[in-house]
């Protein structure tokens, strides 16, 4: 009877080290596939003049140029405009603002913004800045909607990584003297920004990918020409992989596997970055 | 009597909670006064109303006088003043994750000197004070992190005493420090006398003994004794001293 019972229960463990190691495998197998067939189709197409060639209606002679360029100008704006307020309003919730049911539900409600939809942000930035604001299917309109988005993902960042500064160090800062703002900008920011850029960097390679809000406001899919200030037309490389996939000729789906593979390139450059940095960061903090 | 620090009619509550009781004592300048009792008893929480460090607890409540010289600290010196006069080291080593020499000059820096001739100086002059200059003059320019647990907290006293205070207080400073690193704190302290007026508190009974010239033991926030050394701890007035010098409880 024991025998029986101790045999089942055998089994049961055995079919569940199956069973999780069937699930590792499919989703490890997935991606698998998609970096396989994407790299089979689009590594061929990867040569100088994809990167510098303007887009064009020919597959083999469009190119990434005005895209990689939109992208670029893109997100130096959005940082631009969303680090300092995301800092900023990082530090003051965490440092400054008092404990109380009110801080409680922004705190909550800043959790949750991270998590919207970003065609949300889209909708927003079309309503506020293309249409009330008269800024047009602009630059900056795009980089205002996305340091909307990224916003919430810089505070609760900062506030974590403010969070992770032990008292210790404020008290010996304040015991001799330091104002607040003497022991934020010297004691706690300093030891606190290896966390703060970990933060700033995973919302960037979140804007990298962002497609739906740009498209939302009307980021162009066909742009001629490299942007040469805030209120230029844009575009971006997520929309023109987005374009080339809903050619019918075969060769622009080539195009798209080729661009695919630098979004990807790009992503996981930034996020090597960002975990580097946080290893390095938690030693420092953790002695 | 002519008092360094001075509590009077002292009291303190976290809350509801009432942690210290009508306490009143007076340190004399040049002095190491020790303040003993079993754990929960008040006499940390005194020590940082002396720095105003319980300013920083959300519901913490004082009465009473706190006074440097005839100054009082809570309505004449701002906060900030009373920070630099009256310096402060912890219980656990807390350098800055920064160079030694930039631990050693913070509190010069927030008071707006950069001259780097001027911080040098200190540097030197701060670091022989704690008895760690022969140990670190060659790597003041290395992260203090790198230090040993001992070393550090004579960082900490040298970063306390940088900005020339005229009273360190001490809250536990060698608890967390291996016998060797106590006993250089222990001599460190003793010498320290000569240009600072100390009050330590500690766990260490045997500790009291050596370093101080003063004790006060308190007990559920009450002061119950407060005598010379060797008065309290050879002939104690309060059975409860006596009770506690001994270890029968605590």
């Amino acid at each position: 009877m024991k025998d029986a019972n101790q045999k089942r229960a055998i089994a049961k463990d055995t079919a569940f080290r199956w069973v999780a190691f069937a699930c590792t495998v499919l989703v490890l197998g997935v991606l698998a596939v998609l970096l396989i067939d994407i790299l089979s189709s689009g590594l061929g197409r990867l040569n100088w003049s994809f990167f510098s060639n303007l887009p064009s209606r020919f597959a083999e002679r469009a190119g990434i140029v005005t895209a990689l360029a939109g992208m670029a100008s893109l997100l130096f704006f959005t940082i631009i405009i969303a680090l300092p307020i995301g800092i900023l309003a990082g530090v003051y919730l965490q440092e400054y603002g008092t404990r109380n049911r009110l801080a409680r539900i922004i705190e909550i409600n800043i959790a949750n913004l991270a998590g919207v939809p970003s065609v949300i942000y889209g909708i927003l930035g079309l309503t506020l800045f293309v249409r009330t604001l008269g800024m047009g299917n602009s630059l900056m309109a795009g980089a205002l909607t996305l340091a909307l988005l990224i916003l919430p993902i810089i505070i609760v960042a900062t506030r974590e990584a403010i969070r992770a500064v032990p008292g210790s160090l404020r008290e010996a800062s304040y015991g001799m003297g330091a104002t607040k703002w003497q022991t934020t900008r010297r004691v706690v920011l300093p030891s606190a920004l290896g966390g703060i850029l970990t933060g700033i960097i995973l919302a960037l390679s979140r804007a990298v990918g962002e497609t739906a809000p740009l498209l939302v406001i009307g980021a162009l899919v066909y742009v001629p020409f490299i942007p040469e200030g805030p209120h230029d037309q844009f575009t971006t490389l997520p929309i023109q992989v987005f374009n080339w996939t809903s050619r019918p000729q075969a060769a622009f789906i080539v195009n798209a596997a080729a661009g695919i593979i630098i979004l990807l390139l790009i992503t996981f450059l930034l996020n090597a970055i960002a975990i580097y940095i946080r290893s390095k960061w938690y030693k420092k903090i953790h002695y | 009597m002519n008092y360094k620090l001075q509590a009077r009619n002292a009291n303190l509550w976290y809350g509801e909670k009432q942690a210290l009781k009508n306490i009143t004592l007076g340190v004399e300048p040049h002095t190491v006064t020790a303040f003993i009792g079993p754990s929960g008893c008040g006499k940390s929480t005194l020590l940082r109303c002396f720095n105003r460090m319980n300013d920083l607890i959300e519901n913490a409540r004082t009465e009473g006088e706190f006074l440097l010289d005839d100054k009082d600290l809570y309505r004449d010196i701002d906060v900030y003043d009373v920070r630099k006069r009256i310096g402060m080291v912890f219980q656990r080593p807390n350098p800055f994750p920064k160079t030694i020499f930039e631990n050693v000059v913070y509190g010069l820096r927030i008071n707006g000197i950069n001259d780097k001739r001027l911080l040098e100086e200190k540097v030197e002059w701060s670091l022989k004070s704690a008895a760690l200059w022969e140990e670190v003059k060659d790597i003041l320019h290395k992260s203090a992190l790198a230090l040993s647990g001992g070393q550090q907290q004579r960082l900490c006293i040298a970063r306390a005493m940088a900005v020339e205070p005229t009273v360190l207080l001490m809250d536990e400073p060698a608890s967390a420090l291996d016998p060797i690193s106590t006993a250089k704190i222990e001599e460190l302290i003793y010498q320290l006398k000569r240009n600072f007026t100390i009050v330590i508190v500690t766990h260490n009974m045997q500790q009291a003994g050596r370093v101080s010239d003063k004790t006060a033991f308190f007990y559920l926030g009450e002061l119950i004794e407060f005598d010379t050394t060797q008065k309290l701890f050879t002939n104690p007035e309060h059975e409860k001293t006596q009770n506690y010098i001994t270890g029968r409880f605590g």
